[in-house]
């Protein structure tokens, strides 16, 4: 996987810009494709970085956060979509703002056959349950689609999840 | 061999199960207003909503079961200057105590949650939980790393779980030990959106 080295880095640009827009809380299950995001939040003094046992708990969490005025993302790999279906009741039935960016396997060039079904499933099921899907496949859209899904999500009260895809991340060597 | 089919009343009701909802939860929550409350399903939220008049300082579930939890790690983050109650039932939690684990990492010290264990899964019919069955919430919760942790069983303890929810050293973790019967009878607002509303624009002026 090809993260760039140095300034630059579309992870830095994506962290700061969601720093720029207050967002104070980050819950994640661990996972490389997020690991630039996860290990800036864990640096940061000022925001709460929550390392969860399975990704429905972020959705609580965020919920939670919104209750009290604070904003959160939920950063997870396309398998834990599926961990959070029936959590995504709250989220769609107390239209709750939520943010959540998926690192995505079993998709371009994936050498796993166990990360397919979830994966191809990803998008399907958030819609199901009112997610918005919004893919990224190049460096140079990360930015602008996250802020994209930052004003869909915390100006219009709408549920967002950015794809960061395969072609943008790099498929797992196997 | 025992089912899951034994109905409230029909099965042994373990000895230390002996005190009412009605009565010990709200003596042991008190002063209802120094928290932000989170209910789980309908026995809590039923609990919660009979005790505050379905408050805007409540967030009463009907559904998402296994988030109250987490609802209230979120919500203790956001506020670190308010007092943030978690009030959930022995199978809400069940279905999530990894939540427990992610908790006790975090440690909010404005964070306190209360299980009403009653050992059962009332709104379905009272079959019986886990709890019932030789599972212990509270050595789960102190197993996840969680240091104050209670169980109470008698009218005695109450008073010292109570001081227990607002030490504040500490996420704190009680588990009230309740007899299998039906919370109060309450009709309370159950639109999710409505009470999110509510909640926010009390608690900021804002929706």
């Amino acid at each position: 996987m090809d993260e760039g080295v140095g300034p630059g880095r579309w992870q830095d640009d994506l962290y700061d810009l969601l720093r720029r827009n207050n967002v104070t809380q980050f819950a994640y299950v661990p996972d490389a494709g997020h690991r630039i995001l996860i290990d800036r939040s864990l640096a940061d003094p000022e925001v709460h970085s929550v390392a969860l046992t399975s990704e429905e708990e972020g959705v609580a969490m965020l919920a939670g956060a919104d209750l009290g005025g604070a904003r959160g993302v939920l950063l997870m790999q396309s398998s834990g979509t599926g961990n959070c279906v029936n959590m995504l009741s709250l989220i769609k039935g107390g239209r709750f703002p939520f943010l959540t960016l998926v690192s995505m396997r079993g998709d371009f060039g994936e050498g796993n056959p166990w990360q397919f079904p979830m994966g191809q499933a990803v998008q399907p099921v958030l819609e199901a349950m009112g997610v918005i899907c919004l893919r990224v496949e190049r460096p140079e859209e990360v930015v602008p689609t996250v802020g994209a899904a930052l004003t869909m999500v915390f100006q219009s009260g709408q549920a967002v999840a950015v794809l960061l895809t395969q072609k943008l991340l790099g498929a797992k060597q196997f | 061999m025992a089912t899951d089919q034994d109905g409230r009343g029909t099965g042994a009701v373990a000895p230390q199960f002996i005190l009412d909802r009605r009565d010990a939860l709200p003596a042991l929550i008190g002063r209802h207003e120094d928290f932000l409350i989170v209910s789980g399903l309908a026995g809590t939220s039923r609990d919660v909503a009979a005790l505050t008049g379905d408050g805007a300082h409540t967030y009463t579930m009907a559904g998402a079961m296994g988030g109250a939890c987490m609802i209230g790690l979120g919500l203790a983050l956001a506020r670190p200057d308010r007092g943030v109650l978690v009030v959930t039932g022995d199978g809400e939690l069940l279905m999530n105590v990894g939540a427990l684990a992610t908790i006790a990492v975090m440690n909010a010290p404005n964070l306190a949650i209360v299980c009403v264990n009653n050992g059962h899964y009332g709104e379905t019919g009272y079959q019986k939980s886990h709890t019932s069955r030789g599972v212990d919430l509270e050595k789960i919760a102190a197993g996840s790393g969680i240091k104050a942790t209670r169980t109470i069983a008698s009218q005695e303890e109450i008073a010292g779980g109570a001081r227990l929810l607002r030490e504040g050293n500490g996420t704190a973790f009680v588990v009230l030990r309740v007899t299998p019967t039906d919370p109060p009878a309450f009709k309370r607002n159950m639109d999710p959106s409505a009470c999110r509303n509510r909640f926010r624009t009390a608690l900021f002026g804002g929706a």
